[in-house]
């Protein structure tokens, strides 16, 4: 055993700054949290107070539940995050496959070419991406922001995957292919099964900023059918007044599904990202 | 018949050379042996015999057919790898039946040769377990019983021994020994071991660098190589070369002899000193220094020799091999 890990001064530091991130970083969560069940005068008086049997409120909830169709906007958020990270998983799962497994003519090209999507940030393209939509007749329905989020979430899936892909043993899937599997089966029944912590690291890494987004929501689907939750939360932010009431509330409802998704990845994520050091 | 026959067989990776000119044909129940340093190209001649690389050029022949533009499944072979290459998401029963179900042959063929192979290999109590429930050597005694259930014309071994501790090795060896007997199938096997090619094979096919060296029986080869490299590569411990100087000799510019050829003797030509001696029981080696050569001596039976002590080796005539400068065997 190492002698450092089990130094009881050394764990307790390494506990001791673990526990100090955790608590910056669900700082804010439970901030927003605890004002959610509070009076709005309450909210202001005392931002960081638990609420108590005085300051207790559920006006919040109440004003989101009555307010704009809060459970389509759900749906929407849902619809287009669980689409796009199935498409992006898909495609780049594949394109991922070509790339570490076959030589052909301008494998490495189209290697750096995918990778570029990593480098440029697609909201550049947005005007493009707003006149191809027009075009297409695509503006205000779902499939903008599916599409527009696949292009988005396709270069680091390629990226990582392919990474992954060429660690799976070519023994194996030569033995498939003796055995007379198609590559189409080599792919999803070797190969899939074996990258799936990567699978879920991607699946992470593209779910949240896609649940999160508004600039293309606002852009490309802000009819009342096709709002997204953060989009639809922003009607109680105005100009003048801002129902923060409301807002607190929504933003505590939006984490649900977001915590829900990650806690089935998770498990998935964090093999995903130790191995190799333990085999 | 012969059971595979590959014609001035070439395979580059862009501009590298792997393959160069190989010819080589494997009768019907025999026993071959690829053998060579590693990067010598022996693997990826197999890899071009099961159809996972495609040649070059050449014509490559399984049976009578020409099988270059055939698929690894419909070329009739099987293959076995040194990483086992098992399914991990099937038990040993559906690793095993995976290629017959494929091939579409019928449940009732399926069970009959999973059972016959499980009983051969003795898999019987594993069945049912998944990959990472077995050990090494149990893996790869499914991996060979993968191979069997497909009754292929020509099994392929890719090093199968080479993950294997030393005892399970041996045990491993003499396993896939009587299998070819009993199966007396055609088989082709890959190692960079020449201890297994020696104990396995009927003919044995010397690679350096993506060229046949030799080919031939092991004691063909080990009393009668061709050059330098074959007679240093085949046999334990490795032949001893030095030049034909030290002896005053002109015939040949390096001499080799064999470590068992050696003895202590008085009269013997090399004067040695001693710098390592180890003492396995049934023999001895005996390291030494002769002008600056370092020289092995495999002496039978227990010797009490100690490192530094100055020895006198000799040995027959008749023993000798001689070489040119450019490795080539003068006989």
């Amino acid at each position: 055993m190492n002698k450092a890990r089990t130094n009881p001064f050394n764990t307790a530091m390494m506990h001791g700054a673990l526990i100090l991130y955790v608590l910056i970083a669900l700082f804010p969560v439970f901030v927003i949290l605890i004002n959610s069940f509070k009076t709005r005068k309450a909210i202001f008086r005392e931002p960081l107070a638990l609420p108590d049997a005085e300051s207790f409120s559920l006006i919040g909830y109440q004003t989101v539940m009555k307010q704009g169709d809060f459970f389509l906007y759900f749906q929407n958020s849902m619809i287009v995050t669980v689409v796009t990270l199935f498409f992006v998983l898909m495609f780049g799962a594949m394109a991922a496959f070509a790339l570490s497994e076959y030589r052909f003519k301008g494998n490495m090209l189209m290697g750096l070419y995918l990778a570029l999507g990593i480098m440029i940030p697609i909201r550049i393209g947005t005007v493009a991406i707003l006149e191809l939509m027009v075009a297409t007749g695509l503006v205000n329905s779902l499939w903008a922001l599916i599409l527009v989020y696949t292009a988005q979430g396709l270069p680091l899936a390629v990226f990582i995957l392919s990474e992954f892909m060429r660690q799976v043993s070519d023994d194996l899937k030569n033995a498939g292919r003796i055995d007379g599997l198609s590559e189409y089966t080599i792919f999803f029944r070797l190969v899939l099964p074996l990258v799936r912590p990567a699978m879920a690291t991607v699946a992470v890494f593209n779910m949240i900023p896609i649940w999160n987004d508004l600039w293309f929501p606002l852009i490309l689907a802000p009819s009342e059918e096709t709002k997204t939750l953060t989009l639809g939360s922003q009607v109680f932010i105005g100009q003048f007044v801002t129902d923060w009431n409301a807002v607190l509330s929504a933003l505590s409802m939006a984490i649900l599904p977001v915590l829900i998704l990650y806690v089935i990845f998770s498990r998935q994520l964090i093999r995903g990202i130790t191995s190799g050091a333990v085999k | 018949m012969s059971a595979l026959t590959l014609k001035k067989v070439n395979k580059s990776f862009g501009n590298v050379h792997v393959l160069k000119d190989v010819d080589i044909e494997v009768q019907n129940g025999e026993f071959v042996v690829f053998v060579g340093p590693s990067g010598c190209g022996k693997s990826t001649l197999l890899r071009v015999i099961a159809g996972l690389e495609d040649a070059t050029s050449g014509e490559v022949r399984i049976g009578d057919e020409l099988v270059n533009n055939t698929p690894p499944s419909k070329r009739g072979i099987a293959m076995v790898f040194q990483s086992y290459a098992l399914y991990p998401h099937l038990n040993v029963r559906k690793n095993m039946s995976l290629a017959l179900k494929q091939a579409g042959q019928s449940k009732a063929v399926i069970d009959a040769r999973v059972a016959e192979a499980s009983r051969m290999l003795n898999l019987d109590p594993y069945l049912d377990r998944f990959p990472s429930e077995l050990s090494g050597g149990q893996r790869q005694r499914v991996a060979i019983g993968r191979a069997i259930v497909r009754e292929p014309k020509l099994f392929l071994f890719d090093e199968p021994l080479s993950n294997l501790d030393a005892a399970l090795r041996m045990n491993t060896r003499i396993e896939i020994a009587n299998l070819h007997r009993q199966l007396g199938a055609s088989m082709i096997y890959v190692t960079h071991d020449q201890t297994e090619a020696m104990t396995l094979a009927d003919k044995i096919v010397v690679l350096r660098d993506g060229r046949v060296e030799q080919v031939g029986s092991p004691m063909e080869l080990y009393n009668n190589p061709a050059n330098q490299f074959v007679a240093g590569f085949l046999g334990s411990p490795a032949m001893n070369f030095f030049p034909a100087a030290i002896l005053d000799e002109s015939d040949g510019d390096i001499m080799g002899v064999r470590p068992e050829d050696l003895y202590l003797s008085d009269k013997g030509k090399l004067g040695a000193n001693v710098e390592h001696v180890e003492h396995l029981g049934g023999d001895t080696n005996v390291i030494a220094q002769v002008n600056g050569h370092q020289i092995t001596a495999r002496l039978f039976g227990q010797h009490d020799i100690d490192a530094g002590q100055n020895v006198r080796l000799g040995f027959k005539p008749e023993r000798i091999f001689r070489f040119d400068a450019a490795g080539a065997r003068l006989s």
